[in-house]
């Protein structure tokens, strides 16, 4: 099966250095926009429990789960120690026409 | 410290497997064992009385991952308590027949749930939540149309209401207090709390005094001091937890409300540390009183700082109390000490998310307590909680507008 670019959102939908949900087919992930405008795309749930990451706070680089403080680093979906211990896996995303688009 | 000290580690919870991973994290190449009372391999609490109760699918969820402390290379000992603690020779007796000597001892037996005192309260079966074990006996029992009463109106006690009720158990919550969670929750968020757990169809009583449980029949009967009877087919206690301290007092050590540590976790004796629910800390962050706290963070903070403090860090522990509890889907937030001083602004509305926020006299921040969903207030609160940890000033128009984001305030 060939890859499959999803329509998500507006960029200017998205703050710089914030982060949106999107929901699709019954998965969430959750989308980000860094300062410096780069778009990036992780599963939406937190590893830890099951909590939405786009109500977490983004700092830099690192998406912060809003119940326990698990951290990720939202480019690479590394977890970035206690008490997340599993990565987050991550979606590549382009922006055609001003909308953000992953691949799933 | 050598790095290759041997260290035994009493009790498994958060602290003791925080302690664990801190070391090896911080190069510590020694031998390192756990020493867990429970049967279970380290798991996490806070689950216990929510989803784990809920849900009979789910299972523990292992501290530090699932193969976190076997890949550390940290021995555990399941099942296993500490008997005796021999600091002369610097050995711990352990109750599987096995002796550890260590170089330096860390303390994290954490607390046991408070028992009730009433009569009758010895011969009726009165349950408790503290470990997996209570978990599963609970699990079992809290089914509909189980009528369950539940003593007290803590977070453990309101946090099990919630679940009893969700499952369609018949609920009644007996306080003491005039108010749920007078200890910790400020009024007004508290107010909201309870007026949830109404609308849910918990019966919340407050101010109530109970003399007396019995059994009737195959009911339990619990007495009102006013003389009200009610019936139930279970009844729950979750009346606080006071700390383990027994190991450290029969080894001489200081005890003041738990196992008493200076600002870097060190007990009276210099090879020995105490972290968590346990201990009694002087606290650097509010000119060194001496506090016990009982809280998820709290119990890895320590454990963390504990490990450093073990590898010959001697900074003070400084970090901001946190803490949370989930009931229905309302989320709180609670960070620094509910003092009740100076002045409160509030940020939000019932409903919608409503935070409130503490000011000393001279306009800084010092603590904030959140309720709504998480999505209402979880980014809120953990910005307020950095604002909290730099004791920020800040306008307080600008706390009270939820119109403005609080996240500009942290470029301040």
């Amino acid at each position: 099966m060939g890859e499959t670019w999803i329509d998500a959102c507006a960029f200017s939908a998205i703050e710089p250095e914030d982060v949106t949900r999107f929901d699709h087919k019954g998965r969430t992930f959750a989308i980000y926009r860094t300062e410096d405008d780069e778009v990036y795309a992780t599963d939406g749930l937190c590893s830890h429990e099951q909590v939405h990451l786009a109500d977490g706070l983004v700092m830099g680089h690192i998406i912060e789960c809003p119940k326990h403080n698990g951290r990720f680093d939202l480019r690479s979906g590394a977890a970035k120690g206690a008490p997340v211990c599993i990565d987050l896996k991550t979606y590549a995303t382009r922006i055609i026409d001003g909308r953000i688009q992953i691949c799933l | 410290m050598p790095l290759n000290d041997r260290i035994v580690i009493i009790g498994a919870g958060e602290a003791g497997v925080a302690a664990a991973l801190e070391l090896r994290a911080r190069g510590h190449a020694g031998t390192i064992t756990l020493l867990g009372a429970e049967a279970e391999a380290p798991y996490e609490r806070p689950p216990l009385s929510k989803a784990f109760l809920m849900d009979d699918s789910m299972a523990p969820t292992p501290i530090g991952g699932a193969a976190g402390l076997e890949t550390a290379n940290i021995g555990v000992r399941r099942g296993c308590t500490a008997l005796r603690l021999e600091r002369a020779s610097r050995q711990v007796i352990a109750s599987d027949g096995t002796t550890h000597s260590y170089d330096q001892a860390l303390i994290a037996t954490g607390a046991r749930a408070r028992r009730l005192r009433l009569p009758g309260a010895g011969d009726v079966p009165v349950h408790y939540l503290r470990t997996m074990a209570d978990a599963f006996t609970l699990r079992a029992l809290v089914q509909p149309p189980a009528r369950i009463g539940i003593i007290g109106a803590g977070f453990i006690g309101l946090e099990l209401a919630a679940s009893a009720r969700k499952l369609g158990c018949e609920v009644t919550v007996f306080e003491l207090a005039p108010r749920i969670l007078a200890r910790a929750v400020p009024e007004e968020l508290a107010a909201l709390i309870a007026r949830r757990h109404v609308s849910e169809g918990v019966m919340l009583m407050t101010g109530v005094a109970l003399v007396d449980v019995a059994r009737a029949g195959a009911a339990l009967q619990v007495t009102l001091a006013d003389g009200r009877g009610f019936a139930f087919d279970h009844l729950i206690a979750g009346v606080g937890a006071e700390p383990e301290t027994a190991l450290a007092a029969e080894a001489g050590l200081a005890i003041s409300n738990g196992i008493a540590v200076d600002e870097r976790l060190q007990t009276s004796d210099p090879a020995i540390f105490a972290a968590g629910d346990c201990c009694a800390f002087l606290h650097a962050r509010y000119d060194m009183a001496r506090l016990r706290l009982e809280s998820w963070r709290n119990a890895q903070a320590q454990g963390r700082h504990a490990a450093q403090a073990m590898t010959g860090v001697g900074t003070p522990f400084h970090a901001l109390p946190w803490f949370w509890s989930d009931q229905y889907d309302l989320h709180l937030q609670i960070c620094g000490l509910n003092l009740h001083k100076g002045v409160q602004v509030r940020r939000g509305t019932p409903g919608e998310g409503l935070i409130l926020f503490d000011l000393d006299d001279a306009g800084r921040l010092t603590g904030a307590s959140g309720l709504g969903t998480i999505s209402q207030i979880g980014r809120d609160m953990r910005i307020a909680e950095m604002l909290v940890e730099r004791a920020a000033v800040i306008d307080p128009s600008v706390l009270a507008d939820s119109g403005r984001p609080l996240k500009a305030l942290l470029r301040a």
